[in-house]
């Protein structure tokens, strides 16, 4: 089953003009997807899907935007959207008018990626059967890994719109996620894991994702409880990424319309952060296996610097936002009625101006005290964005005197601009994340509320 | 190829597909499955969002779709599909087949065909005519979002209604057809308050099932003050001081916290997976006797209720713990064939795209004895957590959730607002420190992210008190 993107689009001017439709846009998107999942041995959910989803937007006789979503796309079904998007947009933003991107028509850096041909099911169940056995093999102490699966996904998108833009690409992916839990006699029991992605299951170091899962499940079970207090703390390339995206309306202007950002208009150029930390958002970068090209209103993804020595440099941008900021979209809208925006792939570095770092802070060389957090959770539940203020829980470890000791549970507590403000070393080494690229950032001060 | 014109061998909605749905159910038996499932869904939603004085965003989109289950012994493939043709659906069969590598064309299942169409949604056909027009929820909406403009401080104030209206088709080799109509209406006002350094949000959220006039009868102003007042105390709040404590949870939402860190531990779900505490405790004491606790869809008008299923049976009211011993696990089909505990009426999911599981319906703990007060009377130095943000339980049952507006507890009285409090425990820790509960019984809507994806819920509970529960701080 193949999505034939140019029937689409004939099929809605044609349906568009018996409408008497001038302007519209769509973004559109069909999907094969493959997944399994094991319990010891046994195939426990083997699924399939075959999606297809199209959002039409249309503009009326005064400008207003209505839009709709449908799977349905039959004739009748790209007919009913139209008239459905055609009565919402009776009722479009009087007071932000949206329009087609200037850049919709632009040039558009489609990455050369070798996409893979589907495995199928079966091959994904021996991987994964393989896979889960040898974690399980790795230590007595591991006795299931509850959460484990391995998908294989084939996609295509595309943006066109009444004024002749056309633009699609299309992909494979794969995921591994294996995490793991492990008991021993009188304790309590412990889980971590790891994921791994690649273009497609060939890709994946599976070896390195069974090995990282084990290492981190195994080094908790020697777990102790932690004193409830202020902490020297090194936050893992992953911890930090997590933090930044979940503060993102920082960088955000649809945040800073709306009034949920920390930043407002005029915050370009403020110091937010160090002078010695960069970030950029770089959704086309090699490494990043989910770029796309462009975003949900066809503008060509780019690369943007956020925070250069330690100052606010850009904003993230969908068409209407940039008109209200007098500037131009920075590729990261989503298509829909309200646009959203957001970032696509962060990457943090070391700026030139970083000669009052602390060097000696390295976690895996420095001898004095200090929290490592490896993960943080429940970022839905535990982030404040619009008032800058996080308590999350994590996994991690208490270093004392270059000993390391899995923490049994504990939440971190602070606040963003505390917390970019008093970084005290920036890691050389940057490493690649699920999510982004960076190093381990250490920081002055951070409260832990443990069981002690 | 995508379809550019309808089928004549698809599925109808709104009419009888019985020889047609026999003919594809045969076809899955036939090639050596235990046992078929088809699920098929007809959907039609909007959401409208107000913000300040003006309606920012209208979102309709509806769809079509099914989800096809097959199992073999205790395996299951499942394949969801837009492709509701006959063809389309008889390819997905023949998928999750090959899925499951039945090479062998014998089973022991026998098809009889499909029984009489059970037909739930005989008295709902109109309720999509009988919702509130867009007209009619801008209006409301911003009234609302009016409401909340009292003071120079309110920075930010949006109202948010979504409606979600489902047709579904259920039919499978046990001979189940049935038919329903759902309807789930939603709506929410946020805020946030802002004066110089100091930042407060607030929320408040009210949803329905079944009552297309619901939305209109809602107090927008009771709402708006609701919201407001929340925001308000919360504004210069001191960020709490962390610790071991004891808590009051508040009633409605504050249920969250049974849902999350325990109710998720009952589902056969959690048992598959060796993922719960509870799995060998069945009859055994696991909670503080003064806690029932029950989960149920029947409640008219509640947010988790339903008619039947998605597996097409109709939901039980599941007393899970009855004085503090655990009575019950919520079990699906495959929950059933895995672990054998009955099947409950809570096989659950968000649509087509999902196989349904085990999931929580309306669950709350029973109402007990005593008043607010008393609760928070028999507490000298400890917290009280009027409202319950977002929370989670990790691969371990440790739970952690964001208290929203909270309040110290001082020699039994309630003093000063705190902001910025996690509440961190695990439920078998917790359960037997519940030592009060209130005479108060009230549930709050609110959705479920789980394994077949977020479903609608009502959780729910009296004040409570536990007497010792870690308080993530400052």
């Amino acid at each position: 089953m193949k999505m034939n993107a140019t029937e689409i689009t004939s099929q809605i001017t044609t349906a568009a003009n018996i409408l008497n439709i001038e302007k519209w846009d769509y973004g559109a998107s069909f999907s094969n997807d493959f997944s399994v999942q094991v319990d010891k041995g046994a195939a426990k959910q083997l699924k399939a899907s075959q999606k297809q989803v199209i959002t039409l937007r249309v503009w009326n006789k005064e400008n207003l935007v209505g839009i709709t979503t449908t799977s349905d796309l039959s004739e009748k079904g790209i007919k009913k959207a139209l008239e459905q998007a055609s009565i919402a947009s009776e009722f479009g933003n009087k007071n932000e008018f949206t329009d087609f991107s200037p850049l919709a028509n632009d040039p558009i850096q489609v990455k050369e990626v070798d996409k893979k041909n589907p495995l199928g099911i079966k091959k994904l169940l021996q991987i994964l059967r393989e896979a889960e056995s040898k974690l399980l093999d790795s230590h007595e102490a591991i006795k299931s890994i509850p959460y484990n699966g391995l998908s294989e996904s084939f996609y295509e998108r595309i943006y066109a719109n009444s004024n002749g833009a056309f633009r699609n690409y299309s992909k494979s992916q794969a995921a591994m996620y294996l995490y793991a839990r492990a008991e021993e006699k009188d304790k309590k029991p412990r889980s971590s894991g790891s994921v791994k992605l690649g273009y497609g299951v060939e890709d994946i170091d599976i070896e390195s994702c069974i090995e990282e899962a084990a290492k981190k499940t195994i080094a908790h079970l020697d777990y102790s409880s932690i004193k409830t207090g202020k902490y020297l703390v090194c936050l893992s390339p992953e911890a930090f990424l997590t933090m930044m995206n979940a503060f993102s309306s920082i960088f955000n202007a649809r945040s800073i319309i709306d009034g949920v950002s920390l930043s407002d208009k005029n915050s370009i150029g403020d110091l937010i952060s160090i002078p010695a930390l960069n970030i950029y958002d770089d959704g086309l970068n090699d490494k990043n296996i989910s770029s796309a090209p462009f975003d949900g209103e066809g503008t060509p993804t780019k690369k943007l610097s956020l925070i250069n020595k330690g100052k606010l440099e850009n904003f993230i941008h969908s068409e209407s936002t940039a008109k209200i900021f007098n500037t131009i979209p920075t590729g990261h809208a989503g298509l829909g009625s309200k646009v959203s925006v957001s970032p696509d792939w962060l990457v943090v570095e070391k700026s030139n101006e970083c000669s009052d770092l602390n060097r000696t802070l390295v976690h895996t060389n420095y001898q004095g005290n200090f929290v490592y957090i490896e993960e943080l959770n429940a970022i839905h539940a535990g982030v404040r964005a619009s008032q800058g203020s996080f308590s999350l829980p994590f996994e991690g470890w208490l270093y004392k005197n270059g000993k390391k000791r899995s923490i049994e549970s504990a939440t971190v507590a602070g606040d963003i601009k505390y917390l970019l403000k008093n970084i005290i070393n920036i890691e050389n080494e940057e490493e690649l994340t699920t999510s982004g690229i960076s190093p381990h950032i250490w920081i002055n001060e951070l409260s832990i509320t443990g069981d002690e | 190829m995508v379809s550019a014109s309808i089928k004549s061998t698809e599925i109808r909605f709104g009419e009888c597909n019985k020889k047609l749905l026999e003919e594809i159910i045969f076809y899955g038996i036939s090639l050596g499955a235990d046992f078929v499932e088809l699920f098929i869904e007809n959907s039609d939603n909007t959401s409208v969002l107000a913000e300040e004085d003006f309606i920012t965003s209208v979102s309709p989109s509806f769809g079509r779709g099914a989800g096809i289950r097959i199992f073999k012994d205790k395996r299951d493939g499942f394949v969801s599909t837009n492709d509701l043709s006959k063809h389309g659906l008889m390819r997905s069969i023949s998928q999750a087949i090959e899925m499951l590598d039945i090479s062998k064309k014998t089973n022991n299942s026998i098809f009889n065909g499909l029984e009489k169409l059970k037909n739930y949604s005989k008295s709902k056909i109109d309720w999509l005519n009988e919702v509130p027009t867009i007209n009619e929820v801008s209006d409301k909406l911003l009234l609302s979002t009016k409401s909340l403009k009292k003071d120079k401080k309110v920075v930010v104030r949006k109202g948010s209604y979504a409606r979600n209206w489902q047709e579904v088709i259920i039919a499978s080799s046990d001979g189940t057809y049935a038919t329903d109509i759902r309807l789930h209406q939603t709506v929410g006002l946020n805020i946030i308050a802002n004066d110089a350094q100091y930042r407060s949000n607030g929320s408040r959220r009210f949803g329905s099932h079944g009552i297309p006039n619901e939305f209109r009868s809602w107090d927008h102003e009771k709402a708006a003050n609701d919201v407001y007042e929340s925001s308000m105390n919360m504004l210069y709040a001191d960020y709490v001081q962390a610790g071991q404590m004891p808590v009051v949870l508040a009633n409605k939402f504050g249920g969250v916290i049974f849902h999350e860190a325990c109710g998720h531990l009952l589902e056969t779900t959690q048992i598959e997976r060796g993922t719960t505490p509870f799995s060998d405790k069945l009859n055994k004491k696991i909670a503080h006797e003064s806690v029932t606790a029950i989960d149920e869809g029947l409640s008219d008008g509640s947010f988790g209720s339903l008619s039947i299923d998605d597996e097409g049976m109709e939901p039980e009211k599941s007393i899970l713990i009855k004085d503090g011993i655990l009575k019950k696990f919520l079990s699906d089909r495959a929950g059933e064939l895995r672990t054998g505990h009955k099947r409950t009426g809570s096989g659950r999911r968000q649509n087509y795209s999902f196989a349904a599981a085990s999931r929580m319906r309306n669950t709350y703990i029973a109402k007990g004895e005593f008043t607010k007060e008393e609760l928070i009377n028999s507490i000298s130095d400890g917290l009280y957590c009027k409202s319950m943000g977002g929370g989670s339980v990790g691969a371990t049952g440790q739970f952690n959730f964001a208290v929203e507006e909270g309040y110290l507890i001082q020699n039994g009285k309630l003093t000063k607002p705190v902001k910025g409090a996690t509440l961190i425990g695990d439920a078998k820790e917790v359960l037997p420190r519940i030592s009060m509960c209130g005479n108060d019984l009230e549930l709050a809507p609110g959705f479920c992210g789980s394994v077949s994806g977020s479903v609608n819920v009502t959780v729910g509970q009296p004040h409570i008190k536990v007497d010792s529960i870690t308080v993530g701080g400052r």
